[in-house]
């Protein structure tokens, strides 16, 4: 699925779906479920009826009328943050939780491939 | 009326100039791309969630900005409300609010329901994409999660990027 059409040319990836929404919308806008429901299909569809390596669907659903969205904050300014290791929690809650492990059974952090195994903790 | 896309390398390009950065090295992959022929219908394929836009579980520890390369393991019966975003470059308002614009849980799980696709693997996988090296997504995290699909036996892997 992608909503950059120009970087998912770029990537070339097998079979590609473009939907011409905002950024932080490829899988369709927010609790409209109806819609939501038919950008799968789409997509899902695609995986039986492409059969162009490489080429990209361009889904027929449109964000709203005006395409005002597409001139909205066209890269203004310098909003880049610091980058930093230290994890960015949606909230204080967040952080506790994970810091009491309340998730230590499962895989927490699956960075440990090198030595062999896929994530700290069994997962299954 | 129709208007095009967004040109999102040439956007962020002069955006980079204009702010004094070096350019960006954005992938630009020339080959054939890689190609598998589906081998079963839709209806008995196991589908594989890959997602780009930050997800974690509430528990989980969350992703960072520094080429956090890392990915987590969300069980697909997860409830939805448990799920949180954690990611520097996209806006996260809607994606807060229902996950399923970035992480579309619900509705692959309602296509099971329906019949539509055969199922889902245990775990839906999820990183945060923001990551500058494309040599280390390469090297690292794709390989990492390609194991998982493998062993988690996927018939089909769908990407959802922000």
């Amino acid at each position: 699925m992608s909503s950059a059409l120009d970087i998912t040319r770029a990537v070339n990836p097998p079979r590609a779906v473009f939907t011409d929404f905002p950024l932080g919308h490829t899988a369709g806008k927010a609790f409209d479920r109806p819609l939501q429901r038919q950008i799968m299909i789409e997509t899902l569809s695609a995986f039986e009826t492409m059969e162009k390596p490489g080429s990209i669907r361009i889904l027929p659903f449109e964000w709203d009328a005006d395409h005002s969205w597409k001139h909205a904050g066209a890269g203004e300014g310098d909003n880049r943050q610091e980058r930093t290791e230290e994890p960015q929690y949606q909230s204080e809650e967040d952080k506790a939780a994970a810091q009491e492990g309340r998730l230590a059974e499962e895989c927490i952090v699956c960075s440990d491939w090198s030595a062999g195994t896929v994530e700290r903790g069994s997962a299954d | 009326m129709a208007e095009a896309p967004v040109e999102y390398i040439a956007r962020i390009t002069r955006q980079y100039a204009k702010l004094g950065y070096k350019p960006y090295g954005w992938v630009y992959n020339t080959d054939a791309s890689p190609w598998q022929p589906v081998r079963k219908p839709l209806a008995q394929s196991r589908v594989a969630l890959i997602a780009s836009g930050g997800i974690y579980r509430q528990g989980q520890i969350a992703f960072h900005s520094k080429d956090d390369t890392s990915f987590r393991l969300i069980p697909t019966d997860v409830h939805t409300e448990e799920l949180r975003t954690a990611h520097f470059a996209y806006d996260q308002t809607d994606a807060r609010k229902d996950p399923n614009v970035v992480f579309p849980i619900d509705t692959l799980r309602g296509l099971v329901q329906e019949g539509f696709i055969g199922g889902l693997t245990q775990h839906a996988f999820t990183f945060m994409g923001g990551i500058y090296s494309s040599r280390r997504v390469r090297e690292e995290l794709a390989p990492a999660i390609t194991g998982r699909l493998a062993a988690e036996r996927a018939d089909l892997a769908l990407l959802v990027p922000v």
